[in-house]
């Protein structure tokens, strides 16, 4: 073993005032790092998926449907130009879900290195604020791979439908802070992982409007729509990528809903991080 | 003496170019408690995996229960009770669920398995947690049931590799007590370890390993009395000075060992030996005088310590 | 002192890898079962149940009729015995994938059983015995629930479900043959990425008809559309010899992944 040098009362190294101000990005830097050791393959799969999907679902059985709906169309469009907004809005919420929850569960519970990063200046809201940045960082490339991918198939109808792609990220960050909140309260993850992809992804997937219009379902279902953060940003998106119709109400509370979900999510995560540190 | 029941000959393990365990001979009689004494890496838990008919060997030959693990693996793992280095404890079932069902693995009947995990809750002293799931043991508790559910077949042999490693001293006492209980009860134990204390507290014969090779062979005591002296003088004179007053001291006794952080010298008597340090002007920081110990052995023959 | 421990099998063939111990494998599945959360065991029904009523009712809505094989039928009994088949392989796939992986790597349960008198095939054979023991009950929920909607259009629907049980078996084999060869849990990220194009394009919602011929060659050599077209034909009453041949298909199937994953256990804990 080498000699190392700890100097002892000459100078202080850690500007602990710096770390007040910066700590999340500190912590979204490092959870970027590690980030990057799968970034090929989460590039992959961010470019994959809407290509699979986008010719499969819409294509493939687009066309079946285009057929069969003659030329009143999808909600007036052709099905892909209906599906593909709603898969981006998804393509967010997935993203940001994963670099949510497997981070906290990692940071709490199967490496705990949200410990050692608290035995350093920083505190949980930091973390919990940095995590969050990165997982913002990723639902952004990939919903901006996505759009691409989009307007390549010609699913993009209209000059201002690229405001899409902020309003998918919102949705990501709302549904992805909430997550994070409940993964940090989280003590058995094994039920958690099912029920959340049973219980909670598949549904909202599978009844937010994505692949018909929300108002083919029964009523006694669309209330799971209401309460997704999915359905409402893929109205916002239908709206600006097809001019599909919704009122200036129904605009602004599809931004009310996704910004309390936003701002409840940070605030509780921040807590639940910073109680569960301190327990 | 009777026929041994484990045995070998040139036994060898090769990974690749990497020769875990190189030509080693020993046997293990019945009732009898034998340790393989060694650092990390010395080859001591490939040996084991090999008696255990889990892993086969690269050349050389070895006999258990008068059987070749290479033909009668099933068979021989009949007969064994294997306490892995690591838990591998069932982690969604109970204490006593992981206790019935390993029973059953080895194709026991329900009715008798059933009485066995009450007596083994006993020996483990885990009738509290019978209903527990694994996962809330503590380390200590976990080792325990590890152990009693290498016992539910009543074994011939029970492996134990580095039984108490991770667990607190309190811990450690415990097991060592219920591994002596099974000693007097004639159980053959094989045992592996990095430390000595174990060692010397658990087994009746040993063999030092390093490198994948045997050093020395036999009963602790035997090995402290040919490998070191009665004694030994630990002193620390600060980890500048050490390396300079090594010569000085050298000349003071038959022999010396330079540690990092310490000499330490070997002699009959430690006490007569601190005085002629002192006589001698030089003024140790801490000075320790202990009986010599199987650590001292290992360092003997390989200039190394066992834990680095 | 020892218990006479039977050797069930010593001296006979393959004693080294088996030992006919597959039932006490069964055991543990069930106790460990017993206390699992029942959440987790409804929620594997649940999955084809969602898409039927989403895709069913919702897609139905805007593609009321499919023509197969020059028949015209409801969307839902078009898509209805496809998720049979996906459910199955779902199910089959998780119960050999991330399961055995923690088994394997994390837990070492494996370990404990292999240092028994059990051998390897006796792991895989109990593992994968228990998948299908699974998946057979949740063929049978979801046919008591489309059965009744008027979605199983022919009497030989009921052989669906040993079909189901044998799609299981072909891909529980298969996904613990290449679980047992993974190193990291990021590895098994592959599965899933060949999953999800698998279940897009094998023809669940609509007939690989509409893709182009090179694409529907592809398809055509996937397991799943093997199972969908196999579980499809029962439902709806197609019988022909090309079911014969989806059956097989999943025969070879499943003597493959046993090979493998005995091969490997034996090499991964017989070394």
């Amino acid at each position: 073993m080498s000699i190392i040098n700890i100097r002892q009362g000459s100078l202080v190294l850690v500007d602990a005032a710096k770390v007040q101000s910066r700590g999340a990005i500190y912590v979204a830097q490092a959870r970027i790092r590690q980030m990057m050791k799968w970034i090929w393959m989460i590039l992959g799969i961010a470019i994959a998926n809407p290509v699979l999907y986008l010719i499969s679902v819409g294509i493939g059985l687009g066309g079946l449907i285009d057929k069969s709906v003659g030329s009143a169309g999808v909600d007036g469009v052709k099905y892909l130009t209906f599906l593909a907004p709603a898969l981006l809005a998804q393509a967010a919420i997935q993203g940001t879900m994963d670099e949510t929850v497997f981070p906290t569960l990692e940071g709490f519970k199967w490496h705990k290195t949200f410990y050692s990063m608290n035995s350093t200046p920083l505190t949980g809201t930091q973390i919990s604020y940095g995590v969050f940045l990165t997982a913002l960082f990723r639902a952004f490339y990939t919903v901006v791979l996505y759009f691409i991918v989009m307007w390549l198939f010609g699913a993009v109808n209209s000059p201002r439908a690229w405001l899409a792609i902020p309003t998918a990220i919102f949705a990501g960050a709302s549904f992805g802070a909430l997550m994070q909140a409940l993964a940090g309260r989280l003590e058995d993850e094994n039920i958690f992982f099912v029920v959340l992809g049973r219980f909670v992804m598949m549904p909202l997937f599978m009844f937010s409007g994505t692949f018909f219009p929300l108002t083919s379902m029964p009523f006694f279902l669309q209330w799971i729509g209401w309460i997704s953060p999915l359905w409402h940003a893929t109205e916002l998106g239908r709206h600006l990528t097809y001019g599909h119709e919704v009122s200036p109400t129904m605009v602004w509370v599809h931004f009310i809903f996704l910004g309390i979900m936003l701002v409840a999510g940070l605030f509780f995560s921040a807590r639940i991080f910073t109680k569960r540190l301190a327990k | 003496m009777s026929t041994p029941l484990i045995s070998a000959r040139g036994l060898t393990k090769k990974f690749g170019d990497f020769t875990a365990v190189n030509g080693i001979d020993f046997d293990v009689y019945k009732g009898e408690s034998f340790g393989f004494l060694g650092p990390n890496g010395a080859g001591k838990s490939t040996a084991m995996r090999i008696i255990g008919a889990t892993s086969q060997r690269t050349s050389g030959t070895i006999s258990i229960l008068g059987k070749d693990p290479e033909i009668n693996g099933p068979q021989i793992r009949a007969h064994l009770g294997v306490v892995p280095q690591q838990d591998n404890l069932d982690m969604q079932l109970s204490v006593t669920e992981n206790l019935y069902i390993y029973g059953r693995y080895f194709g026991l009947p329900r009715k008798f398995v059933k009485q066995k995990v009450e007596e083994l809750l006993a020996f483990a002293q885990l009738e509290e947690k019978r209903d527990a799931k694994v996962e809330n043991l503590s380390g200590g508790m976990k080792r325990r049931l590890t152990i009693a559910r290498a016992l539910v077949s009543e074994p011939e042999i029970l492996m134990l590799d580095e039984p108490t490693t991770g667990l607190d001293p309190q811990a450690r006492h415990i097991l060592w007590d219920r591994l002596f209980r099974l000693k007097e009860q004639g159980v053959t134990l094989l045992i592996t370890t990095h430390f000595m204390d174990e060692a010397e507290q658990l087994c009746d014969r040993l063999i030092v390993m390093d490198k994948g090779s045997i050093m020395a062979e036999g009963s602790p005591a035997t090995l402290i009395k040919d490998y070191s002296s009665k004694e030994v003088l630990e002193l620390r004179f600060g980890s500048d000075r050490n390396q300079a007053v090594a010569d000085q001291l050298r000349s003071m006794c038959e022999r010396i060992e330079e540690l990092p952080d310490r000499v330490l010298m070997y002699t009959e008597d430690g006490e007569e030996l601190l005085e002629r340090v002192y006589a001698a002007n030089l003024h140790p920081k801490t000075s320790l005088v202990r009986r010599s110990s199987l650590e001292d052995v290992f360092l003997r023959l390989t200039g190394r310590t066992l834990i680095e | 002192m020892a218990v006479a421990i039977a050797d069930a099998r010593a001296g006979k063939r393959g004693e080294r890898v088996y030992s006919g111990r597959v039932l006490q494998l069964l055991e543990r599945g069930y106790i460990a079962f017993k206390s699992s959360t029942y959440m987790i065991v409804i929620s594997g029904f649940l999955e084809p149940v969602l898409y039927l009523l989403s895709f069913g009712y919702g897609i139905g809505k805007l593609l009321p009729t499919i023509a197969v094989g020059g028949e015209t039928i409801k969307y839902a009994a078009f898509i209805a015995p496809a998720l049979l088949a996906t459910s199955a392989m779902n199910g089959a796939i998780y119960d050999s994938t991330m399961n055995v992986f923690f088994k394997l790597n994390h837990d070492r349960i494996y370990h404990g059983m292999l240092a028994t008198s059990m051998g390897p095939l006796d792991v895989a054979l109990g593992e994968i015995g228990w998948a299908l023991i699974r998946g057979f009950s949740y063929a049978c929920a979801f046919m008591v629930v489309i059965a009744p909607l008027g979605l199983v259009v022919s009497a030989w629907g009921l052989l669906a479900i040993p079909a189901a049980v044998l799609i299981a078996f072909g891909f529980a084999s298969c996904g613990m043959a290449v679980t047992s060869y993974m190193k990291s849990f990021q590895q098994l990220e592959i599965v899933n990425m060949i999953l999800l194009p698998m279940f897009l394009f094998s023809g669940s919602f609509y007939p690989i008809t509409v893709f182009p011929q090179w694409l529907q060659f592809v398809v055509n050599l996937l397991p799943l559309s093997h199972a969908i077209d196999l579980v499809r034909g029962l439902c709806l009453g197609h019988i022909n010899f090309g079911l014969a041949g989806h059956a097989l298909y999943f025969v070879v199937m499943i003597v493959v992944g046993l090979f493998f994953t005995t091969k490997r256990l034996n090499a991964l804990f017989m070394k």
